[in-house]
């Protein structure tokens, strides 16, 4: 097991930088950052294998791939304090001129990023793709991705999800954020998704689940069971149950942080309840 | 004027074959995807002899946009094939997000392209397709004239990085241009020089626009016909040389007016120095069912509409 408590207060911290990125530009998305923290804080730092630096390519190292890219406050976060690129930048977060664009994009060159995201639906696909290029170059590396359970209504995932099993690209590991929230209400109530594990299997998929992703121990062990059942002819799918808003309060169990920043006072109760670990940057 | 020799008719989707067939013996990064379409696109020679480097996605286009996308991470140079109604309208914001905007090296391979695919009829005879791409920024936009020229496109964009949209088609037309020619990207080719008129044509009405332009002669009207087979980037350059000798200028294209090749020329001579200009492409319809010819005659883009095209812009100078 890692240096959990390095870990746990990376998590506190990563969660002060969502808040104060989306405060300071009054828009964002915190609710998805903040229920999806543990899960990158967790693959970025335990569980990936990655090279120094960044490079498009990604030869010879894990890959990651962010499909649901309006949480781009904790990928940023998370990015900036492995070192990506610096932390104070940060700052930026959709500012004009900026590396940090609203959703995470290739165009202005942030390191960490390999393809354009937030249009949703379209994750699956390049991860897949990325996948098969790893297996064309010999490279045993393993493909990451983070999807929206609400993203799943959108028809290109289930095209992607019958390719991955039928071509046996057995070296992806495909997580749903079963959040159960989407931007106009519970994703059962705008339009059900159903047993999203049970959909996966039957499509073919080793599909394992993590029932709070917001328990760091269970992430990194669901993670690393994945990894276990890579490279046995079935793609992976893990489904992981978060709570949208996870650490604020005010914020959880509901939609309604989905795409709404804090302000100046919420943002300091938000605070308070996630103190200072690392320090702000 | 030139004189140009039809080597035999043959299909422009056959030169996009050719041409991967070639690739696939010589640049080891090449891949191919297909949606369900592989006697259609004819690569299957390439997938016969590099069967790890061909990709069937099903009937599934965005699916295929984006494994080429995610391809091209790792160093692979994927050549996503289709119907060209399924390889761009369809697909657009796959194109737009992972394709273009994310700068990836995908080479967006589209066969039936306008109405000489024929009897299936509109639902599959796209006429907007080069507008659509041509407008996004970054994307090159191209459109072979023949069998050899679309083989040594094919050849040609697998050594350009960036995302290209290659446009072809589906009826066996004159092959006319020279066999293993050498094809750069965003050069206009100078087919016939000439004094009155300059006729700018791209893909199937380049071959048009030569019968016309002989015609023509005869009448005693000098044509001078440039094959614009790239439309993004457009040789602005050759277009302003012809046009500034010529004095007007005649477009053709398989493709709607709105959004085509004629619209992108007359944007440089708006800019540069305007000048008359007449308009051979589909009048903002929808195209229907019939044979190739009988098409090509009712909506107005053969050698006959472009001579009266001519004959119209010449009265405009």
């Amino acid at each position: 097991m890692p240096n959990n408590q390095n870990l746990q207060d990376l998590v506190i911290q990563v969660r002060r930088d969502i808040l104060r990125m989306v405060h300071k530009v009054n828009s964002g998305h915190p609710g998805g950052s903040l229920g999806c923290t543990e899960f990158f804080v967790a693959l970025y730092n335990e569980i990936m294998d990655l090279k120094e630096g960044f490079d498009m390519d990604g030869k010879g190292e894990d890959l990651f791939f962010l499909s649901n890219g309006h949480i781009s406050p904790v990928f940023y976060s998370v990015l900036a304090r492995k070192g990506y690129f610096p932390i104070e930048e940060l700052n930026t977060f959709r500012l004009i001129n900026s590396r940090l664009q609203g959703h995470p994009t290739t165009h202005e060159g942030l390191p960490g990023v390999r393809v354009a995201s937030g249009s949703l639906g379209q994750g699956m696909s390049v991860a897949i793709g990325a996948a098969l290029a790893k297996k064309l170059n010999g490279d045993d590396h393993l493909v990451f991705s983070l999807h929206g359970d609400g993203e799943l209504q959108e028809g290109q995932n289930w095209e992607a999800i019958m390719f991955a099993a039928g071509n046996k690209v057995d070296n992806l590991i495909a997580t749903i954020d079963r959040n159960g929230q989407q931007i106009d209400g519970a994703t059962e109530e705008v339009l059900p998704l159903g047993d999203v594990a049970e959909k996966f299997r039957v499509f073919g998929w080793d599909v394992l689940e993590i029932k709070n992703g917001n328990d760091l121990d269970q992430v990194i062990t669901g993670l690393n069971e994945a990894k276990k059942r890579t490279g046995k002819g079935k793609p992976i799918c893990i489904v992981m149950t978060t709570v949208m808003g996870h650490g604020v309060d005010f914020m959880m169990h509901t939609h309604a942080w989905h795409g709404k920043a804090p302000n100046d006072e919420q943002l300091d109760i938000a605070l308070s309840q996630n103190p200072v670990t690392l320090g702000d940057y | 004027m030139t004189k140009y020799i039809d080597q035999g008719k043959q299909d422009t989707r056959s030169g996009f074959g050719a041409g991967m067939t070639e690739l696939g013996r010589t640049n080891p990064n090449v891949v191919a995807l297909c949606a369900d379409l592989v006697g259609s696109l004819k690569i299957e020679t390439f997938i016969e002899e590099n069967p790890d480097r061909f990709f069937q996605v099903g009937i599934a286009e965005a699916n295929m946009m984006g494994i080429a996308a995610g391809l091209t991470i790792g160093g692979k140079i994927p050549f996503a094939s289709t119907f060209a109604n399924f390889a761009t309208g369809r697909v657009y914001d796959q194109i737009r997000q992972s394709i273009a905007y994310s700068d990836k090296n995908v080479k967006i391979c589209a066969s039936h392209a306008g109405l000489t695919l024929g009897e299936d009829g509109a639902t599959h005879q796209i006429l907007e397709d080069i507008g659509l791409m041509k407008m996004l920024p970054g994307m090159t936009v191209i459109n072979p004239c023949d069998f050899n020229q679309t083989k040594a496109a094919t050849l040609a964009i697998a050594e350009h990085h960036g995302p290209v949209y290659l446009r072809f088609g589906r009826p066996k037309v004159a092959n006319f241009t020279p066999v293993n020619q050498k094809f750069e990207i965003g050069k206009a080719l100078m087919l016939s020089e000439g004094t009155d008129v300059t006729l700018l044509a791209t893909g199937h009405l380049v071959w048009q626009s030569l019968l016309a332009a002989e015609n023509l002669e005869n009448q005693g009207i000098s044509v001078e016909v440039i094959n614009i087979h790239t439309i993004k980037p457009l040789d602005d350059e050759a277009i302003l040389k012809s046009v500034k000798k010529t004095g007007c200028v005649v477009t053709a294209e398989e493709h709607n007016y709105l959004g085509g090749l004629g619209e992108s020329v007359a944007r440089v001579l708006a800019t540069h120095y305007p000048s008359p200009q007449e308009f051979v492409a589909v009048q903002d319809s929808f195209g229907e069912s019939g044979t190739p010819e009988q098409l090509m005659d009712k909506y107005g883009l053969n050698n006959k509409a472009i001579e009266a095209a001519v004959l119209r812009v010449l009265k405009r100078k």
